[in-house]
């Protein structure tokens, strides 16, 4: 018999805890796929890439990378991720959560990290719902879904997440469906290369919540609906790209910019009031 | 493991490690293609894993690896594998 | 910073930080503890590290631990109202065992309270705040002076064990001005982290020594670690089983537990012939002191317990005392909490008497004098 080959990119997953716990259909699994190929074509000394996550179905990822990765408190990566880059500045510090640590418990984390422009990229899979504990509705969750907590459709408002990264000073701010794995890769190989606060939606299925409670098929049909609804248009207003539920869905790169990070700024600021007395912190990390 | 490959007909193949397949039908329905199908057998989970059925049409192009969301299948073309691993090889 | 200063308490407590050599601060104002972290503000640019206000108490709390994961030591300074949103990351850092050091600058409570006059009843609180089973470690200063000095041994505290420690001042410790000697730095006993000897492939995050506590190492070196807050294995990954969870929560509260008498820090005067005990800490034991000297002066034969470490709670060497003691009196700003745990370790051999106060300013040195001669009576 032939050898098992196993996928190349199995060497930057812990194999020991694999299969993971996703679902049949889960496109969190399709995303770290796009992240570890990013991660391959990006040049960077992996050894100094971090992952820090929240906790839901997509926090899962840190534990399946095999990188230093973090699982820390639900809604905080941001801060976490924070701490972690501002201490040693030569980390390439990524975080990779779900759509309702980040923008319900997070949403406050998000806005300053973003406001702040501090140098991490940010991965939001948005499946539209709490995954981990049921499928209850979260701050995406379309006009008029099911959801547990919404047993009779969903009459709350939900978020336009590029729209709020962009208006909190994100310097990249893309979306894009696990149906365009090519572009969410290279997306994510852009933003790892970007200084900045880096924002990154993916669209993924939630086969087994989301999409059953909604009578949506299986994620190979989400897939198709994605397909068929996606509209790339790059540099689109982000005030104009809000979601609904089973509508037209506007993905590309809306946002990327300049911006002094939080450290560039605050060694330039240390050193026009101190001068020479100052050591610019971020040069300690500087790399080689 | 699956591998259509001592045929040799199209430009590439893929390998799956049927164990951790979850059948969630990313790689048949998005393959370019179409040449991937379900098996008939199942694996010890439960699920029915893909299999390369049209080889000849198989370019190695590894779209199925990169949907696959449980990193259980990957494409390759044979001009990459030769050098690289001979036993694959006819 | 060496020589003799005259500054307050909150002063002293971010250069014993600085001391101790903590290099990272999140943090956010909130009275009567924002003195400590705009000093840091203002001392770390030319000393190399860094600060930041975050946008709130549970960012600041995570945010140190990050730091700490990219190798530095850290601490977060706060009141009553942003401890209590804080405690969760306290849990966190417990299970992941990530050394901090949390000051809290005790006032009035609950809720908002009084927010500029001083309390100490946030003692249970560290105690036993965050869910789960966990042991935590906590400093009572009561002079500016031991706010620098007991600082120091908070963060090598927090290193040797791998604990959130917690540095309980309250509002007049911090608002007090008073002489602080500063020696030179190469006088001061500064405990490292406790980094692995081993390389990539065989060290183990969570693999424990001896001393239950195992060695740590930072992101960045190649050890592609995995840290998380749910329950986990000597590797760091999940474990969701009760053996899994018997194993490292016994290990976690074994890591106090079993050295709990290397863990006892107080300051005796005249125990060895005392009927009658103040057991005191923090301020109160500024006023603790002048009312048993009056009641000496009376004859009585007291004696005076500080807690220097109030957790975990030295309650063999109460048990001890209680064997030749008549009573312990137990004053404290708040309505009776560490004299619960007197009581307990007592359990019943001698008379326990609480001198309860609801906080906004320290006790009458008359009335912990009453209760003395209470209990000598």
């Amino acid at each position: 018999m032939d050898p098992e080959l196993e996928s190349p990119l199995m060497p930057y997953l812990r194999q020991d805890r694999m299969p993971h716990i996703w679902c049949p259909g889960c496109g969190i699994g399709t995303t770290v796929n796009c992240f570890v190929r990013a991660l391959m074509e990006s040049g960077l000394n992996l050894d100094q890439v971090a992952v820090v996550s929240g906790i839901g179905c997509t926090g899962r990822v840190a534990g399946y990378l095999k990188l230093d990765s973090f699982h820390t408190t639900h809604g905080r990566p941001i801060p976490f991720a924070t701490g972690l880059k501002l201490a040693n500045p030569g980390l390439k510090v990524v975080v990779y959560s779900g759509d309702g640590d980040l923008f319900a418990i997070g949403g406050n984390h998000f806005v300053h990290g973003a406001r702040r422009n501090m140098d991490i990229m940010v991965i939001c899979v948005n499946n539209y719902t709490y995954g981990m504990t049921g499928g209850q509705a979260a701050p995406t969750t379309p006009l008029g879904a099911v959801q547990t907590t919404m047993p009779f459709g969903n009459f709350e408002n939900p978020f336009n997440l590029p729209f709020l990264a962009d208006a909190c000073g994100a310097v990249y701010v893309a979306r894009w469906t696990v149906y365009h794995v090519r572009q969410l890769a290279r997306a994510m190989k852009e933003g790892l290369a970007k200084k900045g606060f880096v924002f990154i939606e993916a669209l993924s299925p939630c086969p087994t919540l989301y999409s059953r409670r909604n009578r949506l098929g299986d994620g190979v049909d989400q897939l198709k609906y994605y397909k068929a609804k996606s509209i790339i248009k790059d540099g689109a207003d982000t005030k104009e790209v809000g979601l609904s539920f089973q509508g037209e869905i506007i993905v590309g790169k809306f946002v990327d910019r300049e911006r002094p990070t939080w450290l560039e700024s605050m060694d330039k600021h240390y050193s026009s009031v101190f001068g020479e007395k100052y050591k610019p912190y971020g040069a300690a990390y500087a790399k080689a | 493991m699956t591998c259509e490959a001592p045929l040799r007909k199209g430009r590439g193949t893929v390998f799956v490690q049927t164990k951790i397949c979850k059948g969630c039908s990313y790689c048949i329905d998005f393959c370019p293609a179409h040449c991937l199908e379900f098996s008939r057998d199942f694996n010890s989970r439960g699920y029915h894993y893909p299999v390369l059925v049209r080889s000849e049409d198989c370019t190695g192009c590894d779209l199925c690896g990169l949907y696959c969301p449980d990193f259980a299948i990957f494409g390759a073309k044979f001009k990459d594998l030769e050098g690289q691993n001979q036993s694959v090889m006819p | 910073m060496t020589g003799v200063h005259f500054i307050d308490g909150d002063q002293a407590a971010c250069e014993g930080a600085l001391a101790a050599g903590c290099r990272f601060v999140a943090g956010y104002p909130i009275t009567p503890s924002t003195e400590v972290v705009e000093r840091f503000a203002s001392r770390i640019p030319l000393i190399g590290g860094l600060f930041i206000q975050m946008e709130d108490e549970i960012a600041s709390s995570i945010a140190i631990q990050g730091a700490v994961w990219a190798g530095k030591k850290v601490m977060t300074v706060t009141s009553g109202p942003g401890l209590s949103l804080m405690m969760e990351h306290v849990g966190f850092a417990a299970i992941t065992e990530t050394p901090c050091v949390f000051v809290d600058v005790q006032r009035g409570g609950p809720s908002t309270g009084l927010p500029t006059l001083p309390a100490q009843s946030d003692m249970m609180q560290v105690k036993w705040g965050s869910h789960g089973d966990y042991e935590p470690i906590a400093l009572s200063p009561n002079s500016p002076q031991e706010c620098f000095d007991l600082m120091i041994n908070a963060f090598n505290l927090a290193e040797l064990y791998r604990v959130p420690v917690f540095f309980m001042m309250d509002e007049v410790v911090g608002h007090m001005t008073e002489r602080v000697v500063i020696p030179e730095a190469s006088a001061i006993e500064v405990a490292e982290r406790r980094w692995t000897g081993k390389p990539p492939g065989e060290y183990r995050p969570y693999e424990a020594n001896d001393d239950l506590v195992p060695d740590m190492v930072k992101a960045g070196d190649g050890y592609r670690i995995h840290v998380t807050g749910l329950t986990h294995d000597e590797r760091g990954y999940p474990t969701m089983h009760p053996a899994g969870q018997k194993k490292l929560v016994e290990r976690l509260v074994g890591k106090i537990r079993h050295h709990r008498e290397r863990l006892v820090d107080v300051r005796m005067d005249g125990l060895d012939d005392a009927e009658v005990v103040l057991v005191s800490f923090g301020i109160t034991s500024r006023v603790a002191g002048p009312a048993m000297e009056e009641a000496r002066q009376r004859g009585g034969r007291v004696g005076h317990l500080r807690l220097v470490i109030t957790w975990p709670f030295p309650s063999s060497l109460l048990r001890k005392l209680a064997k030749h003691v008549k009573a312990f009196v137990v004053p404290e700003l708040n309505m009776g909490q560490m004299v619960l745990e007197v009581e307990r370790a007592v359990a019943g051999k001698a008379q326990v008497i609480s001198v309860p106060h609801p906080g906004g300013t320290v006790h009458e040195p008359e009335d912990i004098l009453q209760k003395i001669l209470e209990a000598a009576r």
